[in-house]
């Protein structure tokens, strides 16, 4: 093994093998990080979206495209009863309550969207709740009263009945100055009050609210349709992204590797049978019978990688292999094995593969990230594993929700970024390596 | 199972290894199937080896030394005849037997970096061959490995044990090749050729190692040479092969002495050059073509070489072998 090692000591004279490590590592330290904070069951649980979501904005952009743009375009508000200051007036047979909703409104744009959470814990007889929206220059609006079950949303965005006394939609109207002529909306800043007053029917029940002003930026990654943060699959999408490559990979070449040897070793019919194989399976397109599976079958991502292994073991490797390994069949140490009693197996595994492994590693360490595209164009053809979030995924949904046609270009980048930074990564080290394993090269 | 204990004693009876009819042949096939030939690289060789002689095969370049070590080693199959080691037909041993013969004969290459697995260090190298052997303890086989490093004159075993191949010198690596054939404690050595890739300045020190191994241990050592200048100091026995066959056997002095069969005194010839430096570099060939292996020569395969050719006999008739001198065997009309 030593020739392995000296070339890897060798590697800190390639910069690009530098850099090339220096990615990898940063992948992979994100992915341990990312396994390690969002367990895989809570990931699982996050990426299947619903409720867990809806504090946050629809398809709000990440906050690194809104600095870039130069604009201060809303963050998401939350505002809830729990820090407000409310008034109590109990009498008999149940209670008054003022709960003022309080924020601070300073951005360049109008929010996305706005509902108010309510939560009541009475036991039969529902409270009574009245809406009052107070915008800065004093204005007030009458949002309606309603009696809300124990868990209510009140999406005040889709109020048709105030949409239309404002004349805009509620998230524009409530947060615009008084129209002036037919010119766009223009926003107020600064504080802005929703007061819940409720009256309770029950002795000891209680209202509580929360009030969402969403955003129309969020987090790092920004958001999607589903209002699920894209961090999510963004992160994930590294260990499975590095995942699926390392072990398809891995499965291929060792298997194609033993195969290849076992074929020189023995030769005859056994070299025989495992060409012609070769030469019928290397004209068998990959991608079409992925979709089959896929479509007919399965889209587990393990179900995949079994399928992508299988078809990469009589890949086209077996001839380069076998090409490399037939003059090892017949070098006097070979010969040397034989004469002590080394049997086929030891032969094969000890001997001949050895070998030829300071060759393999920079193909290897290559052939990583075209299974890592695989996996992206899979889930990209809609694919993709049901229940993981990955990269494929995101820009599966970011096409199908047209999000270039929208101008969402962070939907499709981000992903995208990530892809070709996995394989700029071990591309310059594979060819740092390649270099530094196979001298031939370096002249070239 | 460790490997059998040296005994040549119990041997010393009989032959510890004979060659009866010996053949070894290639099939030369086209497009994979079609057979075109034969190449007859041993075609009808008997011997007879005695336990803890040293023996030398001489004969140019082509004429199947290398394929009837090889066939001796079991590594080729005989087309027909038999090697029988200790009494014993090679044919006729289970797979763990022939293991155990294999344990029991060392075989030393021509080449010994390439007999040497590059990505293997010394001490991996000497272990293997105990590992293939069934010998778990690792204690064990590094013991064994210092012992042979110190047999073939490596020492201390520790300068050497942790280097690869690359980073010795020739001589050394075929000391590190002498080593691993000693390692399973084997009865016989079969050398192939083993200094003629060598810097001409160590090949007598490797020589005289393997000699004096050899007679330490009183093993018996068959080893193949095209340098018969050296033979002598090497060797008790001499074989002279011609065209896959033994046309000449005798004591050594006895056979640089009084060469019988007109190859072997062509060949020596070549070598009677006073100025040692040609006399090392033997290969002066006896005049004419070497004979072609897939269609061997009618008679005698030496009579289109031969000066001395009996016209009827010679190119018609195989001649038999005769004792011309005591001890002196020679396939050769003339001495009919
Ligand atoms: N595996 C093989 N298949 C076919 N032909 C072979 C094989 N091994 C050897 N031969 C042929 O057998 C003949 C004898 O070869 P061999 O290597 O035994 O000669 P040699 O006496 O050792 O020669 P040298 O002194 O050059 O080593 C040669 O013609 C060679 O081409
Ligand atoms: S048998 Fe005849 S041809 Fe052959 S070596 Fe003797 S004399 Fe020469
Ligand atoms: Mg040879």
């Amino acid at each position: 093994m030593r020739p392995l090692l000296d070339g890897l000591r060798r590697m800190g004279r390639y910069p690009s093998a530098l850099v090339g490590l220096a990615i990898i590592f940063a992948l992979v330290g994100t992915a341990v990080f990312t396994v390690v904070t969002i367990p895989y069951g809570q990931a699982l649980e996050l990426w299947r979206g619903g409720d867990v979501w809806r504090m946050h904005p629809v398809n709000a952009r990440p906050a690194w495209v809104d600095r870039i743009a130069g604009s201060n375009l809303p963050r998401t508000i939350v505002v809830s009863s729990d820090d407000a200051v409310i008034e109590e007036e109990p009498f008999v047979g149940g209670n008054r309550l003022r709960i003022p909703l309080e924020f601070d409104f300073d951005y360049d744009g109008f929010p996305s969207e706005l509902n108010l959470f309510l939560t009541s814990s009475h036991t039969e007889r529902e409270p009574f709740v009245r809406l009052t929206w107070e915008t800065p220059d004093g204005r007030e609006l009458n949002l309606g009263g309603r009696r809300p079950a124990r868990e209510e949303r009140v999406s005040i965005s889709q109020d048709w009945e105030l949409e239309r006394r404002l004349g805009r939609v509620p998230h524009v109207g409530l947060f615009a100055a008084e129209p002036e002529g037919d010119g766009p909306p223009e926003v107020i800043g600064g504080r802005y009050r929703l007061v819940v007053d409720a009256i309770t029917f029950e002795a000891d029940a209680r209202v509580d609210a929360d009030l969402v002003v969403y955003g129309r930026v969020h987090g790092l990654a920004g958001t999607d349709h589903q209002r699920r943060d894209l961090m999510v699959a963004l992160l994930w999408g590294i260990p499975v992204a590095l995942a699926f490559g390392l072990l398809a990979a891995v499965g291929t070449t060792v298997t194609t590797l033993v195969i290849a040897a076992a074929g020189v070793w023995y030769g005859g019919w056994v070299d025989a049978v495992i060409q012609r194989l070769t030469e019928v399976n290397i004209i068998l397109p990959m991608l079409p019978i992925l979709v089959m599976v896929g479509t007919l079958y399965s889209t587990s991502i393990w179900v995949m990688l079994g399928v992508v292994i299988a078809l990469g073991i009589f890949s086209a490797g077996i001839k380069m292999y076998r090409a490399m390994l037939l003059p090892i069949r017949e070098s006097p140490y070979i010969e040397a094995a034989k004469a002590y009693g080394a049997g086929n197996a030891r032969i094969i595994l000890r001997y001949m593969i050895p070998r030829i492994l300071p060759v393999l590693i920079p193909t290897f360490v290559t052939l990583i990230p075209t299974f890592v595209f695989l996996e992206a164009s899979l889930a990209l053809l809609g694919l993709g594993d049901p229940v993981l979030p990955t990269w494929g995924k995101v820009m599966n949904d970011a096409q199908t929700q047209s999000a270039l046609y929208h101008g969402f270009y962070y939907w499709v980048l981000s992903p995208a970024a990530l892809l070709m930074l996995t394989g700029l990564g071990f591309a310059m080290l594979g060819f740092a390596l390649d270099r530094i394993f196979n001298p031939r090269l370096r002249t070239m | 199972m460790s490997a059998p204990a040296r005994d040549i004693r119990r041997s010393a009876a009989g032959p510890v290894l004979s060659a009866r009819d010996l053949h070894t042949w290639f099939e030369l096939r086209q497009w994979g199937f079609l057979r075109v030939g034969s190449v007859r690289a041993v075609d009808g060789v008997n011997f007879e080896l005695q336990a803890g002689e040293a023996v030398a095969f001489v004969g140019e370049s082509g004429c199947g030394k290398s394929s009837l070590a090889r066939t001796l080693l079991g590594l080729h199959q005989p087309t027909r005849g038999e090697v029988i080691f200790e009494g014993r037909s090679l044919g006729t041993l289970d797979a763990r037997e022939r293991k155990t013969y294999l344990a029991r004969v060392g075989f030393v290459q021509q080449d010994p970096y390439g007999a040497l697995p590059p990505f293997m260090d010394v001490r991996r190298i000497l272990h293997e061959p105990l590992i293939v052997h069934g010998v778990r303890n690792r204690a064990e086989r590094e013991k064994r490995a210092r012992e042979a490093l110190e047999e073939v004159r490596l020492s201390p075993p520790d300068d050497f044990l942790s280097k690869f191949p690359h980073m010795l010198s020739g001589g050394q690596q075929q000391r590190v090749v002498i080593a691993r054939a000693l390692i399973l404690r084997p009865a016989m050595i079969i050398a192939d050729e083993p200094v003629s890739m060598l810097d001409a300045s160590v090949r007598v020190e490797i020589l005289q190692l393997l000699r004096s191994i050899q007679t330490n241990h009183g093993l018996t050592l068959a080893f193949i040479t095209h340098d018969l200048s050296t033979v002598r100091h090497f060797a008790e026995r001499i074989f002279v092969m011609y065209a896959g066959r033994i046309v000449e056997q005798a004591p050594v002095n006895e056979l640089l002495n009084h060469p019988q069969h007109p190859y072997t005194q062509a060949l020596l010839g070549a070598i009677s050059d006073p100025d040692p430096d040609n006399a090392l570099q033997m290969r002066e060939v006896p005049p004419g073509e070497p004979p072609s292996l897939l269609k061997p020569p009618a008679g005698c395969r030496f009579h289109p070489r031969c000066n001395r050719m009996i016209p009827g006999t010679c190119d018609q008739e195989d001649p038999p072998e005769f004792e011309p001198r005591n001890g002196h065997h020679t396939a050769c009309w003339l001495y009919r």
